[in-house]
């Protein structure tokens, strides 16, 4: 391995442990405890990606997560692929293979690349001003715009790792640990406090435990020293977790945070295996300690994004930290003293820094002086206003600033690079501060966005909150501290800190160039190539709010979300529009901080765990019948059962017939079943039901319908009197929750001078319905003793019996028309009740039924069900059922709506029943219904509701919903379809027996 | 995200709750007696406030009980729970 770009080796690196890794395809090796970034960079390898629009070569800028360039892909083509990971925080692992995206045949030589020759013509708002018209071709443009979209690839396999969530609960949570975040968490976990600290590194000490700034000193010791053996001291203090590789994700309200925990990422293929690999940690934290730190900001001048320009930040971490040159003729570019430390490190490293660009006049601090005194070369007063070098930056041209900053002078001088630091400042990441609802303060002077308002129980420390030096970091901690966790006192508010205060400052937000700006490439978001150039078009063509030149410009629209960038954008608005960054305001800080995985976000709720479903004791018995299921709510309902490959239609029509000609038998243990119990019962349900109940006799059953109080229908069932206090209703299937709820809202808020108790006993009973004209044979089969002749035992009735041992409720009612009897038992008999039906009823060919015959059985009947053939605007004079509606009762729950003006117009949607005039023809539900064919526009009149071939009746049956339909029987109206119109004609609602003589046959 | 501190239980994730919309409206004792403007006063008209705000919300998931809450909408501060039935604290 040429080894010339590693130096003095790093404590952070072990070199005895030599790792292998792929980059497009070329194997390179690195050290235990190099980033994917810090390898490639030993290897003297910058150009890693090519950008998003006009496909430029990039490299390497940061050494952390806000990285905008080096994103790559991941074990491209596996199953454990993933895209756009930042190259910056991929530990290497032995195996490691990543690709460059965004390019093709390959990085070095992208066909895309044409589309920076043609720049001139691709500015903000290309798409939408380009493939506007004509409209018609945008279906095809489409295709090519989706073909150039996107950076890496998703995977196209199942994700074969696992994933989990967990909930935190602590007293304290410390996001960050930087020197801050370290010395916060410890003081709170020594008073007591159940302390988590969370760092997204694998390595504590956030840049203080590398760098050592030269005139820092705490406890005369190098404050990377000093901050070591706190660390020593932290992982013995009981109540205090402490996790690495753990990002924060989110920050929402009353201090709940996400963030997601990396386990298995760093390990090599083989330690994976069996292992967790991402954890979604929920956590609860009764106070948050923000010590996220701050982000070094670029400067904004033209071709500021060739491989090789990093920040100067970076270069310093990569020497440090990792021991790895990023070029061997190094110059830096800076408007405060941070690039400083980063020569002077250099320099002491034996690596040659050319010269120091600095667009300040002068600066008086130490180690400017230092690095005069070392020789290096300073240009004061002086911009960078062009680089060269396609893939790889060779030269940085120089010319001297006005006095105002807005121009250039004098003569061009041209410096041979390698590498380019730049220093453009600090802001504080305050990104998980602004998600929580924090509000932000414009500091002027230093140029950055401060948290001001909290709202919650939080405090934010350290740079994030504007202190850059630590004497003043140090200081603010411990006075603050104190005040939020109400401690008496810190472990380090004595001791004795030095540091440095910087002396001047000069911001200017876009440097300019000898060019025209228009000529120029000053790159703001470099993942997403918006330009200074493009942010000022967007404000030329009236683009003002920053919301909306975000999205015009995609100026920190990438993964990224403009980390870097999203300052200066502000910046240069505020300069260009002429108002104060503090009057501008920020865009907003959405979550995640840094993207998750898919994995991560749904955890373990994959596969069958995807959504919770119900499943009824009867189930197996289902299974065994070889049913087809459908979701009901939650429920998973059998559809039909087909036999011999029958089709859904043909298993239906079987199916139907055996339930009118002799048996059939239904699993209806999941409609929702409500115990009304106390002295109020029956007025309870007078008042939640349209029609009376209390002239119901005990051991009776009643249908009822329930509204919403605008009168529109809302459930309906049977309910049936136990005893002279205690009802039993039913409910839909899907309603049953949702009633309850409703039911109870009345109780305890409107009504609680009721004696009422309701319970839900859904889940308590398995229920089997049997119908046809021999299920009395049947059941006379399964309970000899119990007398079923009209005169005990009539329709709309309830007895109590016994099979067996067996304790069961015996309801005579009927949704098929049918005469028929519902079995409730206790619902861990369900299975053996429906054996014991199957098996007396083998002689009748008793058939099992899904919900599908159901709804065909009770559509022959012109009964409704509730979220089909209604729809939340259906009162129940739409649906003709005014026989359910009493006129005498003074109140209940919608009644006054029905006489609202609008509930009692005589063109509203009325249920109907349509008869198709060729019988065979099925009508689609959902049709949409006309009087008049040709006419424009076309005056919809309803709509098909229910829709089913009989084959009871050997025709096509609908029920729909038509305006004014009532009074339109026998009209005959039409069904446009794509390739034909049906006729159809308006009939009765109920097809089949419409003098219920089936019901006692 | 909150924690809702419910009169009978306690403090509990708002994931146990369901909202019910604008508190204190009472239900009309004789609906009849109403003309339609002021029914649908009743049935339609709520405040929706950015502010502080009264509300209903009902404990779906725990006790089944609902309760009123004072909350501000427009930073989601919860400034006070209490059981249905008693008065609102005054403004």
């Amino acid at each position: 391995m040429t080894n010339d770009l590693r130096v003095k080796s790093s404590e952070f690196i072990d070199e005895t442990v030599r790792i292998s890794f792929k980059f497009n395809r070329k194997t390179y090796y690195g050290f235990k405890g190099d980033t994917l970034g810090s390898a490639l960079l030993a290897n003297n390898v910058h150009l890693v990606g090519r950008s998003f629009k006009y496909h430029r070569p990039r490299g390497i800028m940061t050494a952390g997560s806000e990285e905008p360039n080096a994103i790559v892909q991941i074990s491209n083509g596996t199953d454990r692929t993933e895209p756009n990971v930042r190259a910056t925080e991929v530990e290497i692992y032995e195996g490691l293979e990543a690709s460059s995206q965004n390019c093709w045949p390959s990085v070095d030589f992208d066909i895309g690349g044409i589309n920076n020759a043609i720049s001139a013509f691709l500015p903000a708002g290309f798409y939408y001003k380009t493939f506007m018209w004509p409209a018609s071709f945008w279906e095809k443009y489409e295709y090519f715009i989706r073909h150039s979209a996107g950076l890496g690839k998703s995977p196209t396999e199942k994700d074969p790792d696992v994933y989990d969530h967990r909930y935190v609960h602590c007293d304290v949570l410390v996001v960050g640990a930087g020197i801050s975040g370290i010395l916060a968490a410890k003081n709170a976990a020594k008073n007591n406090l159940k302390t988590l600290l969370v760092d997204e590194k694998n390595e504590l000490g956030g840049s203080t435990i590398y760098q050592n700034r030269e005139f820092n000193k705490i406890e005369n010791q190098s404050s990377s020293d000093w901050l070591k053996k706190e660390i020593q001291e932290l992982r013995n203090i009981e109540n205090l977790e402490i996790k690495t590789r753990t990002s924060i994700a989110a920050f929402h309200g009353y201090n709940y945070l996400l963030a997601r925990e990396n386990l298995t990422d760093h390990l090599e293929k083989k330690d994976k295996q069996g292992k967790i690999r991402q954890r979604l940690l929920k956590i609860r934290a009764k106070k948050v300690i923000l010590a996220t730190g701050a982000l070094e900001r670029p400067l904004i001048f033209n071709n500021n994004d060739r491989p090789g320009i990093m920040l100067s930040s970076a270069v310093k971490k990569y020497a440090d930290f990792y021991g790895v040159v990023s070029g061997k003729k190094n110059i830096f570019f800076t408007n405060n003293d941070s690039a400083y430390e980063s020569a002077f490190c250099l320099h002491n490293k034996g690596i040659k820094v050319e010269a120091i660009i600095d667009i300040r006049e002068s600066s008086n601090s130490k180690i400017v002086k230092a690095v005069e005194e070392a020789g290096i070369k300073i240009y004061w007063s002086s911009t960078i206003v062009d680089t060269t070098g396609y893939k790889r930056l060779n030269s940085v041209s120089v010319m001297k600033l006005s006095n105002d900053g807005l121009s250039v002078t004098g003569n061009k001088m041209n410096i041979s690079c390698d590498c380019l630091g730049v220093a453009g400042g600090w802001t504080p990441a305050v990104h998980l501060f602004t998600q929580s609802g924090g509000k932000l303060t414009f500091d002027e002077n230093n140029k950055v966005f401060l948290p001001d308002k909290y709202p919650s129980e939080q405090l934010s420390v350290g740079s994030c909150n504007g202190d850059f030096e630590i004497k003043e970091i140090l200081k603010n901690l411990s006075t603050n501290l104190k005040d939020f966790l109400k401690i008496d006192k810190t472990d380090f508010e004595n001791i004795n800190v030095e540091s440095e205060e910087e002396t001047s400052k000069r911001n200017i937000w876009l440097l300019p160039s000898d060019k025209p700006i228009g000529k120029t490439k000053p790159f703001v978001d470099y993942q997403n190539d918006a330009t200074a150039k493009d942010i000022k078009l967007a404000l030329r063509e009236g683009f003002r709010s920053i919301e909306h030149v975000k999205r015009y410009t995609t100026t920190g629209m990438g993964t990224d979300q403009g980390k870097l960038g999203n300052m200066h954008a502000l910046g240069i608005i505020a300069d260009t529009a002429g108002v104060k960054m503090g009057e501008l305001g920020t865009t907003t800080f959405r979550p995640p901080y840094t993207p998750l995985t898919f994995g991560t976000i749904v955890g373990r709720n994959v596969g069958e765990y995807f959504d919770v479903f119900r499943r009824t004791p009867m189930n197996d018995c289902h299974i065994n019948h070889k049913a087809e299921f459908e979701n009901v709510g939650q429920w998973k309902r059998p559809w039909y059962y087909p036999i011999n490959g029958e089709t859904m239609h043909q298993a239906v029509q079987r199916e139907s017939i055996a339930a009118r000609e002799s048996a059939g038998i239904l699993d209806a243990s999941t409609l929702g079943k409500i115990d009304i119990q106390g002295s109020d019962a029956s007025e309870f349900l007078n008042r939640v039901y349209t029609n009376a109940w209390s002239k119901l006799g005990i051991g009776k059953c009643r249908y009822g319908l329930m509204l919403n109080e605008d009168g529109m229908v809302y459930d309906d069932g049977v309910t049936t009197r136990l005893g002279g206090n205690h009802y039993l209703m039913t409910t839909t299937t899907g309603g049953a929750a949702n009633v309850l709820g409703k039911l109870e809202d009345y109780l305890q808020t409107e009504w609680p001078e009721l004696d009422v108790y309701l319970t839900s006993v859904t889940d308590h009973y398995a229920t089997a319905s049997i119908c046809g004209p021999n299920s009395k044979k049947i059941l006379n089969k399964i309970i000899p003793d119990l007398d079923l002749s009209e005169e005990n035992f009539p329709h709309m009735s309830f007895k109590e019996a016994q099979i067996g041992n067996i304790k069961c409720r015996i309801m005579r009612i009927s949704f098929t028309g049918e005469h028929s009897y519902e079995i409730n038992v206790q619902a861990n008999y369900g299975k053996a009740l429906w054996e014991k039906c199957m098996e007396a009823g083998k002689e009748f060919n008793i058939t099992p039924y899904g919900t599908e015959t159901m709804h065909l059985l009770r559509a022959e009947k012109g009964f409704i069900i509730v979220g089909q053939d209604t729809d939340g605007t259906m009162t129940p004079i739409d649906l003709q059922m005014d026989w359910v509606v009493s006129k005498k009762k003074y109140d209940f729950i919608g009644k006054r709506s029905l006489y609202r003006s609008d509930t009692m117009k005589e063109d509203r949607k009325q249920l109907v029943g349509l008869v198709t005039d060729d019988p065979n023809i099925v009508l689609e539900e959902g049709s949409q219904i006309v009087s008049e064919l040709n006419q424009s526009p076309v005056n919809m009149l309803g709509h098909v509701t229910s829709s089913y071939y009989s084959p009871n009746l050997k025709k096509s049956i609908a029920l729909a919903v038509v305006r004014g339909g009532k009074n339109m029987m026998g009209k005959k109206l039409f069904i446009p379809m794509e390739n034909k119109t049906i006729n159809v004609t308006i009939t009765n609602s109920v097809f089949f027996d419409e003098e219920n003589k089936r019901l006692n046959a | 995200m909150f924690i809702i501190n419910c009169p009978y239980c306690g403090e509990r994730d708002h994931q146990e709750f369901k909202a019910g919309g604008e508190a204190h409206i009472e239900r009309p004792k004789q609906p009849t007696e109403l003309s339609d403007d002021e029914w649908a006063e009743y049935l339609f008209m709520r405040k929706n406030i950015k502010g502080v705000q009264f509300e209903r919300w009902n404990h779906a998931h725990g006790c089944r009980k609902w309760f009123n809450m004072v909350r501000d909408t427009s930073n989601d501060q919860i400034i006070l729970t209490y059981k249905m039935g008693e008065k609102p604290p005054a403004q």
